[in-house]
């Protein structure tokens, strides 16, 4: 019987030599004349064990890691084939701590099967979503979405049926469903993931998403610092046309959807969704003002879902199991499970899918296993560059929309960046400004012109030329962008700026005194 | 001199033409371009503009707008490295500056050589394996001594 070795294709394992030790497996097994087949999946989401080799014995699947080129020859001579004993051996990949503690909904497949086979995909449960759409009427399928209480994983938070609705009400000669793949976000890595991944339930959400609200065409936006995540994306999109899940009539069904893969240009501001438009019509990728919303005038002036890759991906399993399976996750108004990025500075790095309301200490003490370095944690990052930093005194905060609201920060993408005692928050502070100042579309005032004001008036303070009056500049300047700007990138720099100042406040006292202070 | 601006127009036009049926196809078009010579040539912008309708100052104004596309010709590598959150918790900084030192470029640079640029880049989506940079599309992870010697090395061959 032939053994199947699975060795991640997923960038973050190649990134960590995944495609050198499947070389050195491939030449070994060929060498020593072993019927096996390499499958390249995607990732089960911990990186300190990639590149993680799984083999599918007769007692299920069992993973060594972290496999490097010069260990093959030693896995094979000790039986790794048949699951045998060797330094590296983790074992069952499902029972790590890490792992076994998760609940997989979204990310139930990923790193389980062949990224691009439609019969694994369907093994594991995959496409039960997509037939029980085929066979509802539009308005049966966003209801389901809506009861779910899915909101937008992207960062906004928006109810998903909601903005399903109004698409599905707008009348429209052709709608559009639009993927933002555009997962710029520092600590995030869930969109890239599943893309590489589990493409196919990426595609299956998309064509849900047309059904439910008479859309033919989709496009995913993808960020050009993905290429892995681009040609998976487009292989799985091929082998989806080939199987009927795509084109004139999906799954036999009289609904036609097809999707296609736009590349980005390396522009953060495109991943807010009325710039990811204007880029996708081939302009600048500058800010629309809303309204007129996306849902009602998208793309090219037409009624236009724009979902996240997490919040579609979210879509099949909600459809399979019913809304009420995937509502009763979760706490307050957020339902459901997050696929959480412990990122940075951390022992335990990688995606770690859980109903919402667990504690950001808990995510980052004991899941993370605290930072790399060893040194203790001095701040996190919770959402991306434009979320806020969270100080050990905040670590009781329960992941969930409106509880961090409640401490003015934000879950965005739920990606969370460690920082050891290290960490400088002034240069953090300026760096949310310049990073600002860098990505802004240049449309509004206060994002353009703030975010350079910004990282000259945080330089005078590291200066220590009236740091009192500068940080109330600052402050005042926080606000305008707060609540002058178009978009979240202006909006939204102050939430890293200000939660710096005010949680770290002896990072920005004048040089002599912080010097006199270690 | 007058060749050349020529030959760029017509390998630009047969571009073009393979792509502007799709919708919104400047940016796949502009992608092409950049592919077919390395950067995207000013002589291509005007074939684009006549092609899809638009000004040239809007074709421009595209152009420059996004990191991606490249005004003249990078050096033989491309070395972009992670300048965002998750990297700097890693140190990246001291990454940049080493390979910048190495290598004889900073970001945004090309070394005299032309044998490499170096562009900072914000997330390669690597941020639990940081730090991470990519040479030649190839991503590279957990950066540490031992990987700045292999690249500086592959640039060097």
């Amino acid at each position: 019987m032939t053994t199947i070795v699975f060795i991640p294709g997923d960038s973050g394992a190649v990134a960590l030599g995944a495609d050198k030790v499947a070389k050195a497996i491939r030449s070994a097994i060929d060498a020593r004349g072993i019927d096996a087949k390499i499958v390249r999946n995607g990732s089960r989401g911990m990186y300190w064990l990639e590149p993680m080799v799984e083999v599918a014995t007769a007692n299920g699947r069992i993973a060594y890691g972290p496999v490097k080129p010069a260990d093959v020859a030693s896995l094979l001579d000790g039986g790794m084939l048949d699951g045998g004993d060797h330094a590296k051996r983790i074992g069952d990949p499902e029972q790590v701590p890490f792992f076994a503690k998760q609940t997989r909904l979204t990310f139930a497949r990923c790193g389980v099967i062949d990224p691009l086979s439609i019969e694994d995909y369907e093994a594991h449960g995959g496409l039960a979503g997509l037939r029980k759409a085929v066979a509802m009427t539009p308005a049966e399928i966003v209801g389901q979405v809506t009861d779910s209480g899915l909101r937008g994983r992207g960062g906004a938070g928006f109810p998903t049926g909601i903005k399903w609705k109004t698409v599905l009400d707008t009348p429209g000669a052709r709608k559009y469903i639009v993927c933002n793949a555009d997962e710029g976000d520092s600590g995030t890595f869930a969109d890239r993931m599943i893309m590489e991944g589990d493409p196919l339930v990426l595609i299956e959400g998309m064509a849900i998403a047309g059904i439910a609200t008479g859309a033919t065409k989709g496009y995913v936006y993808i960020r050009s610092e993905y290429p892995h995540a681009i040609a998976v994306m487009n292989k799985a999109i091929a082998a989806a046309r080939d199987h009927g899940m795509l084109g004139a009539t999906v799954l036999g069904s009289p609904n036609a959807f097809d999707i296609e893969v736009r590349v980005g240009a390396g522009a953060y501001v495109c991943g807010e969704e009325t710039s990811l438009l204007n880029s996708l019509e081939g302009k600048r990728g500058v800010v629309r003002a809303k309204p007129p919303l996306p849902a009602i005038e998208g793309l090219f002036g037409k009624p236009t879902v724009v979902n996240n890759v997490i919040s579609l991906a979210s879509v099949p399993v909600i459809m399979d199991k019913g809304a009420a399976f995937y509502r009763d996750f979760g706490m307050g108004r957020s339902r459901g499970t997050i696929p959480i990025q412990i990122a940075g500075n951390v022992k335990h790095g990688g995606l770690f899918e859980a109903a919402f309301g667990m504690t950001l200490g808990e995510i980052v003490e004991d899941i993370g296993g605290g930072t790399a370095s060893g040194r203790p944690v001095k701040a996190v990052q919770v959402g991306g560059p434009l979320g806020a930093y969270f100080p050990r005194a905040l670590f009781d905060t329960p992941f969930d929309y409106e509880a961090f609201a409640a401490k003015d920060g934000l879950i965005g993408h739920a990606g969370i960046v460690v920082f050891d005692d290290t960490a400088d928050m002034l240069k953090q502070a300026r760096f949310a400004m310049e990073f600002c100042a860098i990505e802004s579309c240049g449309k509004c005032t206060p994002c353009r012109i703030g975010s350079t004001r910004g990282v000259e008036t945080l330089d005078k303070v590291g200066a220590g030329i009236e740091p009192e009056k500068n940080l109330a500049l600052v402050t005042d300047l926080c606000n305008t962008m707060k609540f002058g700007s178009l978009c979240a990138l202006g909006g939204f720099t102050p939430y890293p700026v200000m939660s710096a100042i005010n949680h770290f406040p002896q990072d920005f006292a004048p040089k002599p005194v912080r010097e006199a202070a270690e | 001199m007058q060749a050349q601006s020529t030959q760029v127009a017509e390998r630009t036009a047969a571009i073009v033409d393979g792509l502007k049926g799709l919708e919104g196809p400047l940016l796949p078009i502009l992608y092409g371009v950049q592919e077919e010579f390395g950067h995207v040539p000013v002589e291509a912008l005007p074939v684009i503009a006549d092609a899809l309708n638009m000004s040239n100052a809007e074709v421009h104004g595209v152009v420059s707008f996004y990191h991606d596309y490249r005004r003249e010709p990078a050096g033989r590598h491309v070395l972009k490295i992670c300048q965002a959150e998750a990297c700097q918790s890693m140190g990246s900084d001291e990454v940049a500056a080493r390979l910048s030192d190495l290598l004889g470029a900073g970001l945004h640079e090309t070394a005299k050589d032309g044998s490499v640029t170096i562009e900072p880049v914000y997330c390669l989506g690597l941020c639990a394996c940081a730090p991470a940079v990519m040479l030649d599309g190839q991503v590279i992870g957990r950066v540490d001594d031992e990987a700045i010697e292999e690249i500086v090395a592959e640039v060097r061959r």
